[in-house]
């Protein structure tokens, strides 16, 4: 399955999602709470070594920054306008440590286990009517329907060549949309003809 | 809730990260990041599903994004998303679909103008009202210039809230008891 998930065997990938999930928020919420430029780039560091405790390469650590390359920049040359370079650094370097840190959680956790995790947490709110087996099936249905619509999409747009239309959104849009909710009741009804009660 | 309700709460979570493949318009030299369909997913999912089924649904995409899949625009994905510059923008998404969902659900008969409106409402104003104070304290910004960062995706947003409303309106059409 798609899945960022970078596989190794280092203590951090051994470690069960709910210790790492908990350590991410403490960490979060201590970095946004510190306002010392020193300390952040310590922690910026910090998380830096955790990579390389993860057997995972400092190039895959840049990778998690490089799609907010554009988003630093401006923040950067922002703040160095309005406040000064002190502070522009602290605001990137803050930025960059705790998206590092949360992609080193993602990057050392497969998905699969994260939703396994989540399933059972959810099962405190049981009393209050959530029913993890039915959350299950709408994590499995969603997954499903991810490349179904691709596909659907797909054979849309080719039947809309045939009449000069592909380009136009609304001639691909509307018949993409209107079988999909057709697939969607034809799916409920086979799911209750099978008699699932979860 | 119904099997119907679970299959459409899957059906628009896996709408949203499906328009998430559609190559995102980035605007050239600019240095933004790029404009992209997802939020055309919040709007339809409020729209059509209702505010239940569509605030869960968002609900269920942006939890599947958090654990690592890359569903969001560009493949991206994981917790470091939220905690991005854009984190708040993610964050609304699900209020923002069961926004749409109640006030289309509170005037079933809306003209197309009112639904506009409507789904304008809750995509474009309840969404940068979360995402827009979240990215000034991110970047330590101040609200005046993260608002003036995001002048710049009011109209493709403008766009994408004529798009639903055309699309969930032809829906209606197709499918009357929706």
């Amino acid at each position: 399955m798609l899945d960022l998930y970078s596989p190794g065997t280092s203590v951090l990938h051994r470690l069960p999602p709910a210790p790492k999930l908990l350590a991410l928020m403490i960490g979060a919420t201590v970095m946004f709470l510190n306002e010392n430029l020193l300390l952040t780039a310590a922690a910026a560091m910090a998380v830096l070594a955790l990579y390389l405790l993860a057997q995972l390469s400092l190039k895959q650590a840049l990778a998690q920054l490089r799609p907010l390359v554009w988003i630093f920049a401006i923040f950067f040359v922002l703040q160095w306008v309005f406040s000064g370079l002190e502070l522009a650094a602290y605001v990137v370097l803050r930025l960059a440590a705790l998206i590092l840190l949360a992609s080193l959680v993602t990057l050392t956790t497969r998905s699969s286990d994260m939703i396994d995790t989540l399933t059972r947490a959810l099962r405190i709110l049981k009393p209050i009517g959530a029913n993890p087996a039915k959350i299950g099936l709408a994590i499995s249905l969603a997954l499903r329907f991810i490349p179904v619509l691709a596909q659907i999409t797909a054979d849309v747009r080719e039947a809309q060549k045939a009449r000069g239309l592909e380009r136009s959104v609304i001639a691909v849009a509307m018949p993409v949309a209107i079988r999909t909710l057709k697939m969607a009741d034809d799916i409920s009804d086979a799911i209750e003809s099978r008699g699932y009660r979860p | 809730m119904d099997t119907k309700s679970i299959v459409y709460i899957a059906l628009f979570a896996a709408l949203t990260a499906a328009l998430g493949l559609m190559p995102p318009i980035a605007f050239a030299g600019l240095g933004l990041p790029p404009i992209t369909a997802q939020s055309l997913g919040v709007m339809l999912a409020g729209a059509v599903a209702g505010a239940r089924r569509g605030g869960f649904a968002l609900l269920l995409f942006i939890a599947l994004a958090a654990v690592g899949l890359p569903l969001l625009a560009g493949g991206r994905g994981g917790i470091g998303v939220f905690f991005g510059a854009s984190g708040g923008f993610l964050l609304a998404w699900p209020l923002s679909a069961a926004f749409i969902g109640w006030l289309l659900g509170r005037d079933r008969g809306a003209s197309f103008v009112t639904m506009a409106l409507y789904i304008a409402l809750g995509g474009i104003v309840v969404m940068y009202a979360i995402g827009i104070p979240w990215m000034a304290l991110v970047g330590k910004l101040g609200l005046t210039k993260a608002m003036a960062i995001m002048v710049a995706y009011i109209p493709g947003d403008l766009v994408k809230v004529v798009l639903a409303t055309m699309i969930a309106r032809g829906l209606r059409r197709a499918f009357p008891n929706l």
